[in-house]
């Protein structure tokens, strides 16, 4: 076993672990914490798919993250209300519906964003991605009919089958499956032609395009990809917190699911469950002290872009090798 | 005499009012090795981009195996068999030299969008690509990255990569640059044998390599062709002489 496969299970352990511990303590608190970091991990493993391995750095991932939300918001809201969504198909608060929707919308809006967005690379990517994500933002905020700006909230956590998910626990028994199939998709992904050339893509798009393969329709399909798996995140969030509002889609969010990922190690398959839990356990513990915690992180951030390029990851667990 | 397999007819390209490219109509036939020469900046490079689809040429027709590729990008005319090497070594730094070459019989292969089965124990994969390396005495650094190799193999590495395509015509820039007077004389020999597999472009300054493998010349000065023939024939042409080869040959 590699070293960074030892660390990964480590961090895997730990993330189970914790929360069991706080479970077994009468603490549900934290396990809700934990859940957090699970869910904002999940969401940036599917942004770490287009940023890590494709070099795609996309500034507009919130979008996906909301979109998601807003299925299961919207989804929930209309079954609530025994009301059919539109043409008379019925609304519903089965989790698994949900993300299966949840993934399709976001993979569906993510393609023609793509298809524009790719056109451009460098700083004019980032800058068209940012684009989209805020007209979508804007669009949240100006639509009443769901909450406009005051988002939604869901009464009751969405259902799934065999499970009590208004406990903490199990809800973030559903939230760790779901993250550590995203993580093993990943790891598939990676190894895969498809993952072969992709990082390719990122290495050099010239060399891609010199052996036949286009490197514009590898990265949308990862690009794709990558929006599907914010997307579910998004949808597991809003069943956290029982709340979606635009505020998941905002130029912030997409922010945080980037510093995630290089504070984690960008392109390593767990650098986003390792950023997620720093960033959480800044958020908190700093938090708690001064409302200014978010410096001190600024302060993380530059140390590790500085001094340790490959993130607490590749502190850890040194250089990555293809061999 | 048989179809030529890559023909170019009446190329134009400018940059601003540099003609790059001025008007070149030139023939690759099967078999052959058809070496371009000429001073630095005479237009050798611009032409090879515009064959492989890098740049766009403003004017004139490229027709390969019969077919008109001057509205294909670079993937789909590698995908029809130009295979090229670049003038500066051009590889996926990270990878492996294996896993370099592992792209390109992927490529081959047809489709990228597989997911699942992991590459490095795919032997359609690594058992072709290795096979390659071996070719050009690069097999014992198979799994070193490609930012860790040396001038000369990564040389090597780009002909293994070209190899892998088994394309149907070479465009080779340079290959020999850098290379040293012992890796100069072992890859002409190499190249010497390729000619059989897919004719060759070469663009080359190496004028032993030159005089050595072409079976056709076509001399460069300020993007235009001032002359196209054997070996004999362009080392006897004194505009050639005057022009670029001087006294050396």
């Amino acid at each position: 076993m590699s070293r960074e496969t030892t660390i990964n299970l480590l961090f895997a352990l730990l993330l189970l672990g914790a929360p069991l511990l706080a479970a077994g303590m009468g603490e549900p608190f934290y396990v809700t914490l934990a859940t957090r970091v699970v869910v904002l991990a999940l969401a940036a493993v599917g942004l770490n798919l287009a940023l890590g391995l494709g070099g795609l750095l996309s500034f507009g991932h919130a979008a996906f993250f909301g979109l998601g939300g807003y299925v299961a918001g919207i989804l929930a809201t209309h079954a609530f209300n025994a009301e059919p969504l539109i043409a008379g198909i019925p609304a519903t608060t089965s989790m698994p519906l949900i993300w299966i929707t949840a993934v399709v919308v976001a993979g569906l809006v993510a393609l023609p964003i793509g298809a524009i967005s790719l056109r451009t690379s460098g700083v004019y990517f980032i800058m068209i991605t940012l684009a989209f994500a805020q007209m979508i933002y804007y669009f949240a905020i100006s639509w009443p009919a769901y909450g406009g700006e005051d988002g939604l909230s869901l009464s009751v956590r969405n259902a799934f089958p065999g499970v009590n998910t208004a406990k903490p626990l199990p809800y973030f028994l559903i939230c760790y499956a779901a993250l550590m199939a995203a993580l093993l998709l990943f790891r598939v992904v990676e190894g895969s032609r498809f993952g072969s050339a992709l990082q390719a893509a990122r290495q050099n798009g010239t060399r891609l395009a010199a052996v036949g393969i286009e490197p514009f329709n590898i990265r949308l399909v990862a690009f794709a990809v990558s929006a599907m798996i914010t997307g579910l995140a998004g949808a597991l969030y809003a069943d956290l917190n029982r709340f979606v509002g635009p505020s998941m889609m905002s130029w912030h969010m997409s922010g945080e699911l980037i510093v995630l990922i290089i504070l984690g190690g960008k392109g390593r398959l767990f650098g986003p469950v390792a950023g997620a839990m720093i960033f959480v356990l800044f958020e908190y513990v700093l938090g708690g002290i001064t409302e200014r915690w978010q410096f001190f992180l600024g302060l993380i951030l530059l140390g590790i872009v500085l001094f340790a390029r490959g993130g607490l990851l590749g502190l850890l667990s040194g250089k990555p090798r293809h061999v | 005499m048989s179809e030529p397999v890559l023909e170019i007819r009446d190329l134009r390209k400018s940059f601003g009012a540099l003609k790059a490219t001025d008007g070149v109509s030139l023939e690759l036939h099967p078999g052959q090795i058809h070496a371009l020469i000429g001073p630095n900046g005479a237009g050798k490079s611009t032409l090879i981009h515009q064959i492989a689809g890098s740049l766009r040429a403003d004017s004139g027709t490229i027709r390969f195996l019969g077919q008109d590729i001057g509205g294909l990008d670079m993937a789909a005319r590698a995908r029809l068999g130009l295979a090229r090497s670049f003038q500066i070594s051009s590889l996926a730094q990270e990878f492996s030299a294996l896993r370099n070459v592992m792209l390109a019989v992927q490529a081959r292969q047809g489709s990228s969008f597989r997911f699942l089965r992991q590459v490095t124990d795919d032997k359609d994969l690594t058992e072709p690509a290795m096979a390659m390396l071996e070719r050009v005495d690069l097999a014992a650094r198979a799994h070193v990255p490609a930012a860790e190799l040396s001038h000369g193999e990564r040389r090597q590495l780009e002909i293994a990569i070209a190899l892998a395509l088994s394309p149907k015509a070479f465009l080779f820039d340079e290959p020999m640059a850098g290379m040293g007077p012992e890796g100069s004389k072992r890859l002409t020999s190499f190249l010497d044998g390729l000619r059989h597999e897919a004719p060759m472009l070469l663009v080359e300054h190496d004028m032993d390599a030159v005089f050595a493998l072409a079976d056709r010349i076509s001399v460069f000065v300020y993007g235009r062709i001032i002359a196209t023939g054997t070996v004999d024939e362009i080392r006897g042409d004194p505009e050639v002489r005057r022009a670029y080869l001087g006294e050396a040959a």
